[in-house]
């Protein structure tokens, strides 16, 4: 317990992850909320990537973090641009009332 | 060892209690916040085990664009007073269960991973970019990353200007009825269309337009 390991950091991750996943699915407030969980799913990915990075002594692990972290803001602003020109022209995010697609 | 220990625990119970709150939050502003929150932990954490730069850039971008961003949004959008039934599904949607379930099956598979790492330490061994101890990390990161992964480093870039680019053509709205000064008309004009010469007879005036 005292002794700090990988294994409590990649457990910390594991964690995160799940809470990303089920705030996608149980989601029943609007989009934003999705795009924040996917943030958290790739928060727990960086958070992986970084404990393995400082475990085994090797940079690209960082490296690689720094390129998701890229992706991710790029992602986000996407993706809020969308949610933002959806609610000009049908006037809600609420998940349950997009149903254009009937998927 | 103990100041270790204690500094990860209180970090990552902050960061994993914000995680929840983020989800199960009512008011979207509030998740919002709670999102920081966790970015902030999540940075110091980074911070504790030695990836300094990568901690601060952490808050740069996450705390400083992105999450502000979201701020922005959610506050444009006026959704924050929209009311959110939690858990109250109708009966036909049964997704619930079935997203408890995928989620907790991963879970448990990543746990199992961790377990896998755990006893077999030795199955990876790793010798591509060692971290020196005598430069910083900032310093090592800056060397690979402008020599061995320029490439990588140069699309991301380029991911980043499509990204402007598409976030700024998606919401760009040609507004109706709005005067606008045309330079074009206004030099390509020539003078006879602006002006006109009329006999004038007395008494009787000029109708002038239309």
């Amino acid at each position: 317990m005292i002794e700090i390991g990988i294994g409590h950091y990649l457990t910390l991750g594991a964690v995160i992850f799940s809470i990303g996943i089920i705030g996608i699915f149980l989601n029943r407030k609007n989009i934003i909320v999705i795009l924040m969980s996917i943030e958290l799913i790739l928060l727990a990915v960086n958070i992986n990537l970084v404990s393995f990075s400082m475990y085994l002594g090797d940079l690209s692990g960082q490296v690689f973090t720094l390129f998701i972290l890229t992706v991710a803001a790029a992602e986000a602003a996407i993706g809020l641009a969308i949610i933002v020109v959806y609610f000009r022209n049908s006037g809600t995010i609420r998940v349950e009332e997009i149903d254009k697609l009937k998927g | 060892m103990i100041a270790h220990a204690i500094f990860f625990y209180f970090f990552s119970v902050i960061a994993v209690v914000s995680a929840i709150m983020v989800t199960v939050s009512k008011n979207t502003v509030h998740s919002v916040f709670f999102l920081i929150l966790d970015f902030i932990s999540i940075s110091c954490l980074f911070i504790m085990i030695g990836a300094e730069f990568l901690g601060m850039i952490m808050l740069i971008v996450y705390v400083g664009a992105v999450a502000v961003l979201f701020l922005f949004v959610v506050m444009m959008l006026n959704v924050a007073q929209q009311k959110s039934q939690w858990f109250v599904s109708n009966a036909s949607s049964g997704h619930i269960p079935v997203g408890l379930l995928i989620s907790v099956i991963i879970f448990f598979e990543l746990i199992i991973v961790i377990g896998g790492w755990k006893y077999k330490p030795d199955l990876f061994n790793s010798e591509d970019l060692k971290i020196s101890e005598d430069i910083s990390n900032t310093h090592s990161l800056g060397q690979v990353l402008y020599t061995d992964y320029i490439h990588i480093f140069q699309i991301s870039g380029m991911i980043l200007l499509i990204a402007m680019i598409g976030a700024i053509v998606l919401t760009f709205r040609q507004r109706e009825g709005v005067k606008k000064q045309s330079y074009l008309k206004q030099i390509s004009r020539e003078r006879n269309e602006g002006v006109e010469v009329l006999e004038v007879t007395s008494n009787k005036g000029v109708k002038i337009d239309d």
